[in-house]
């Protein structure tokens, strides 16, 4: 699996996530800096992490989602190449028009860091492949804007349209519907708050955010 | 020339950090307070040739997020 990790000024988890894609994958992916104009062509992946990229200055996301390098991401992933953003990426993401709705202040207001409960919505997808449909896993959250919200008629069409990849199994942050993890109409885009990098090995208490690398890696490969 | 853009969340839209104040403005003891809703102000420094559409854009491609928040413009021309 070719892949690329994008590294925005203030992202803290592209390291944990270029680990797990080269633990998993076995080859170490490029670390691609947000004032690239480019990416390594061929890509099988591209993985936009977790941080506070800008500062979260504005709204979080909204400063990277409009990054040089987004241009070739957002290109990238209207010719299907696979994108996975998590946390500040599915921030990113959204701010970036791949994916609908926002992520708001959650709506405790507290900055929610705990394993959470998560079904697996759709088990479809290139991302989700490897879960049952239907089934429980258990994925770190680590975050103060994951509040994931849209109009009636977007929730009612990405419900419809089987997009919802995972949903918390109890509130978590105020999202609607309980979106933790949204995925794009044509479904090689996949957004989620929770991070699967820190459920990668046994010391990490469970390893069920492997199976998401180790099912995508069959996908793609 | 001078520009305030002001950004704030639609109607209907939940601000959690709205209540927050809310309740704690209730618990410094003043009452009346049927509602608040905190927003943003963005202060601009403009070239005077700068059009209106031009903030406008400006609010629509970054200052505001339009699936979320709504945003006003005020124009300050500069006195000579």
């Amino acid at each position: 699996m070719k892949a690329a990790v994008i590294v925005f000024p203030g992202s803290n988890c592209d390291r944990d996530l270029a680990v797990a894609i080269r633990e998993v994958s076995g080859r170490e992916p490029a670390m691609v800096w947000h004032g690239d104009s480019e990416l390594p062509g061929g890509l099988d992946l591209i993985a936009i992490p977790g941080g506070f990229s800008y500062g979260d200055y504005l709204r979080s996301g909204a400063m990277a989602a409009r990054s040089t390098v987004m241009r070739a991401v957002v290109e990238a992933a209207g010719k299907g190449v696979p994108v996975l953003g998590v946390c500040n990426g599915f921030q990113v993401l959204t701010e970036a028009g791949l994916l609908p709705g926002a992520l708001m202040r959650n709506a405790g207001l507290s900055f929610v860091c705990r394993t959470v409960g998560l079904k697996v919505e759709n088990s479809q997808s290139i991302f989700t492949n490897n879960f049952a449909a239907g089934s429980e896993i258990s994925i770190p959250v680590a975050h103060h804007d994951g509040n994931y919200q849209a109009d009636a008629d977007t929730l009612a069409r990405i419900e419809g349209e089987g997009r919802v990849a995972f949903r918390y199994t109890a509130e978590v942050n105020g999202s609607a519907n309980d979106i933790a993890g949204l995925l794009n109409d044509a479904g090689n885009v996949l957004g989620m708050m929770p991070h699967p990098e820190r459920a990668l090995e046994k010391a990490h208490g469970n390893q069920d955010g492997r199976r998401l690398f180790e099912g995508l890696l069959e996908a793609v490969a | 020339m001078k520009a305030r853009v002001f950004v704030t969340l639609k109607p209907g839209v939940l601000d959690p950090q709205g209540r927050a104040i809310h309740h704690a403005l209730e618990g410094l003891g003043f009452d009346g307070i049927e509602s608040v809703r905190a927003g943003k102000l963005i202060e601009l420094e403009l070239a005077d040739r700068t059009s209106d559409a031009d903030i406008e854009a400006m609010c629509r491609k970054l200052l505001a997020n339009t699936v979320i928040e709504n945003f006003r413009i005020e124009r300050q021309e500069t006195v000579a």
